[in-house]
């Protein structure tokens, strides 16, 4: 048992500190986001070419630093530090992880693509009946010649405006929540017969309700058995979850500090308002809370590689405390800062909107509960 | 990073599991199965079986009596006491005294104190509170006067916790009653059996009897057993403190009784379906299950911290508040669980009653459990205390 980080982690995460602190004040973040395209790419290519970031989470082979689980929970914990809209999770943790668990020819050629930044991945999986059902999926893909056919509704696809791939969920078979029957497939995302309502998240990223009418597809999209697709998108989809909690992590840290900062400089009474001890408890809470998502989040990235049982148990029991800390904290950190917690003036709102979203992302405090539950809680 | 355990900490685990399930006392075993309260003695047979072996103080320096074993080592060893449901040490020797002596004391006090402490023949009690200082403690006004090499020790300590039993105290006096609070206070080692010296009983709300009310009159108290320098007492204290506060995460042990919550509401029934399967009472065990994984996890950085020389920190506050708020919801579930079973109180039966049980075995000590537990949150400073502690030490406010 061992809990440090390596040296090379060190690196990494400093590297990207750094560089992050540089590029991604508050002031560069809101221009990023009211831009046409609401991001910076000359960002995300620095992220790959010049830190070489891209690459921490791949092996050797494919071009990547060798790391793994770890390299990608540091990178969201930084990258939530400063809020970035960067498609880190949709591209590298989700994408990424699809490829590296079907590897293969499919994986030479991509994987190599996202490490020098020129493939960015959007991950198509939510339906509007499907709530955090991940077999609930009336998106069909129906055999035809050597491909595929796509046609249904994906809502709220993050990232999908600036994606050059969608990771598409889609029943080849089965009835609308069968477990059986689901494939995944890897398509290019301006495939024809694929219509785009692009449009921001109240949390600064771009998103897409997705269409498909007719898409035709080539047969070597599919990821995986035909059918047989739900167990690596259990898989991937844990994997990404344990990623935003590692973001909520850097998210709810900074909402902790901002508060801190801000307690000290106000003055109410005739002091500053870090002197009420009221206030200095609720921030002791929130610190606790910080602390034990760290906990949370750490000890899920280390049970990630499991047996499917033990992983699904350890990344509820981390999304649920992960989502009830980043309300918590959310909530007191604007109430903490007063009035001017609730306008667009500081960046405290802004993290308080991405805590917010993050909360739900992947399935409700409620839903992982559920899930914990079912998986260790027999009768 | 990694979870798994090396080869050669698998061959350790397997090592004192063996061990304690060979030397656990059978005895013991049924006192603690019965709900009985334990005597001085059932504290202290474990405790000289873990002496005799040289594993009784696994965190002390190999110098003065430790195991050496490494931070996961010590956390396999307590979690192997817990799972096989082993009565704890006491701590006022092995895990507050003790190291404050190794730590501050001359090298004649090391060589008189240690080896007691280890064999378990000096039984030590904390002198501490006083009925006006509580969550204030260096507001104490129990006073030492200098006389040639002795002091005079007047005063009244309160919440001392199995003086009944002690043969030593560590007590915090005042030396200087005209310096700032902290500053004029000492560290004295006293003899309990010193004339001047009562102990009276303390009844708490489980009709236990465990903690006392502890009068210091005329006491006289040999020079050389204050520990570390006159009015720097205060070092002392909050050295312990912090060493105290680590312990008090009581993973291990919670995790224990987590199961044992499980296994009555698998029993129980709730109409048509055990307890387990109402889903409101399986939520609260989850959220329970789900705090203390976050709890263990945040006391295993925070070993892996002092693994790599940062000493156990104000930030142990932290594992002081959740330990001990999760050891009151073990307690709050069980007793929730066992339902009109939590009612009969066992201390309330005549002498000779020989038709107990009442009730499911486990539902004997639910009721005095809870509420004996409460004292979890208040005592080694409160949870408000510590986060005050927090507030101060680590957020900087």
């Amino acid at each position: 048992m061992d809990f440090s980080y390596t040296e090379t982690q060190d690196m990494i995460r400093e590297t990207l500190s750094r560089f992050l602190a540089d590029t991604y004040d508050f002031d560069s973040r809101n221009k990023m986001i009211a831009s046409g395209t609401g991001r910076d790419p000359a960002i995300w290519k620095a992220l790959a070419q010049d830190l070489g970031m891209l690459g921490a989470s791949f092996s050797e082979e494919h071009g990547g630093l060798g790391g793994g689980h770890l390299e990608n929970a540091l990178i969201m914990e930084e990258l939530g530090k400063v809020i970035a809209v960067e498609p880190y999770l949709q591209t590298v943790v989700l994408g990424g992880g699809a490829l590296k668990a079907v590897g293969g020819a499919v994986a030479n050629a991509v994987i190599p693509e996202i490490i020098n930044g020129n493939v960015i991945i959007a991950f198509a999986y939510a339906e509007p009946q499907g709530r955090y059902n991940l077999a609930n999926i009336r998106t069909t893909a129906k055999k035809d010649g050597a491909g595929y056919v796509l046609n249904g509704h994906k809502g709220v696809v993050y990232a999908a405006p600036w994606a050059t791939h969608l990771l598409v969920t889609a029943r080849t078979g089965g009835a609308a929540t069968d477990v059986n029957g689901v494939s995944l497939f890897l398509i290019d995302a301006n495939a024809k017969g694929i219509v785009r309502r692009d449009y921001p998240t109240v949390d600064g990223f771009q998103a897409s309700e997705i269409y498909f009418e007719n898409a035709a597809i080539p047969a070597d999209a599919l990821l995986g058995n035909e059918g047989a697709g739900l167990p690596l998108i259990e898989r991937i989809v844990d994997e990404a979850t344990v990623a935003v909690c590692a973001e909520s992590c850097g998210v709810t840290a900074k909402l902790h500090q901002g508060t801190l900062e801000y307690a000290r400089q106000r003055n109410q009474f005739g002091q500053p308002i870090s002197r009420f001890q009221v206030l200095q408890h609720r921030m002791v809470d929130m610190f606790m809370e910080v602390e034990q998502s760290k906990s949370m989040t750490t000890m899920a990235t280390l049970k990630l590689d499991l047996p499917a049982a033990e992983r699904m148990a350890a990344v509820s029991a981390c999304k649920a405390k992960v989502s009830r800390s980043a309300k918590f904290v959310g909530q007191s950190a604007i109430q903490t800062h007063g009035g001017i917690g609730i306008t667009q003036e500081l960046a405290i709102g802004h993290f308080f909107k991405r805590a917010t979203m993050i909360e739900n992302q992947f399935g409700s405090a409620d839903h992982h509960y559920e899930r914990f539950e079912r998986l260790t809680l027999a009768d | 990073m990694q979870l798994e355990f090396s080869p050669a900490e698998i061959a350790f685990q397997k090592e004192v599991r063996t061990f304690i399930a060979d030397n656990y006392p059978e005895n013991l075993r049924s006192v603690q199965d019965e709900g009985h309260d334990l005597s001085k003695e059932d504290f202290l047979s474990w405790h000289r079986i873990l002496a005799q072996k040289g594993w009784i103080a696994p965190a002390w320096p190999v110098e003065y009596g430790g195991t050496g074993w490494t931070a996961t080592e010590r956390f396999i060893w307590s979690e192997e006491l817990a799972s096989a449901d082993c009565v704890g040490t006491m701590p006022f020797g092995l895990s507050m005294v003790g190291p404050v002596i190794y730590t501050f004391g001359t090298p004649e006090q090391k060589a008189k104190f240690l080896p007691g402490i280890l064999s378990g023949d000096d039984w030590w009690c904390q002198g501490y509170s006083e009925p006006g200082a509580g969550s204030d403690l260096a507001s104490l006004r129990t006073k030492a006067v200098r006389d040639g090499d002795h002091y005079v020790v007047n005063g009244q300590k309160t919440w001392t916790t199995m003086a009944q039993h002690a043969d030593w105290g560590f007590f915090l006096v005042r030396t200087d009653t005209d310096a700032k609070a902290q500053e004029g206070i000492s560290f004295l080692l006293i003899d309990m059996k010193s004339p001047g010296v009562t102990v009276r009983p303390i009844i708490t709300l489980g009709g236990e009897h465990e903690v006392n009310e502890v009068w210091l009159e005329d006491v006289r108290v040999p020079v050389e057993n204050r520990v570390y320098e006159e009015n720097k007492g205060w070092t002392c204290a909050k050295f312990l403190l912090a060493h105290e506060r680590t312990g008090i995460a009581a993973v291990a042990r919670s995790k224990r009784g987590v199961e044992k919550i499980k296994a009555i509401a698998r029993t129980e029934q709730d109409g048509d379906r055990p307890l387990i399967a109402n889903p409101f009472f399986k939520r609260k065990i989850s959220e329970l299950e789900i705090d203390l994984t976050a709890l263990e996890f945040t006391e295993l950085r925070s070993l892996a911290g002092e693994a790599a020389g940062k000493g156990p920190g104000p930030e142990s506050s932290l594992l002081k508040i959740k330990g001990s708020e999760i050891q009151q919801r073990i307690t709050e579930l069980a007793l929730e669980a066992v339902g009109h079973y939590g009612a009969p109180y066992f201390r309330g039966f005549g002498e000779g009653d020989n038709e107990h049980p009442i009730g499911p075995d486990y539902a004997h000590r639910a009721a005095p459990t809870y509420f004996n537990t409460r004292k979890t949150t208040i005592y080694g400073g409160s949870n408000e205390i510590q986060r005050n502690i927090i507030a101060k030490m680590v957020l900087g406010i």
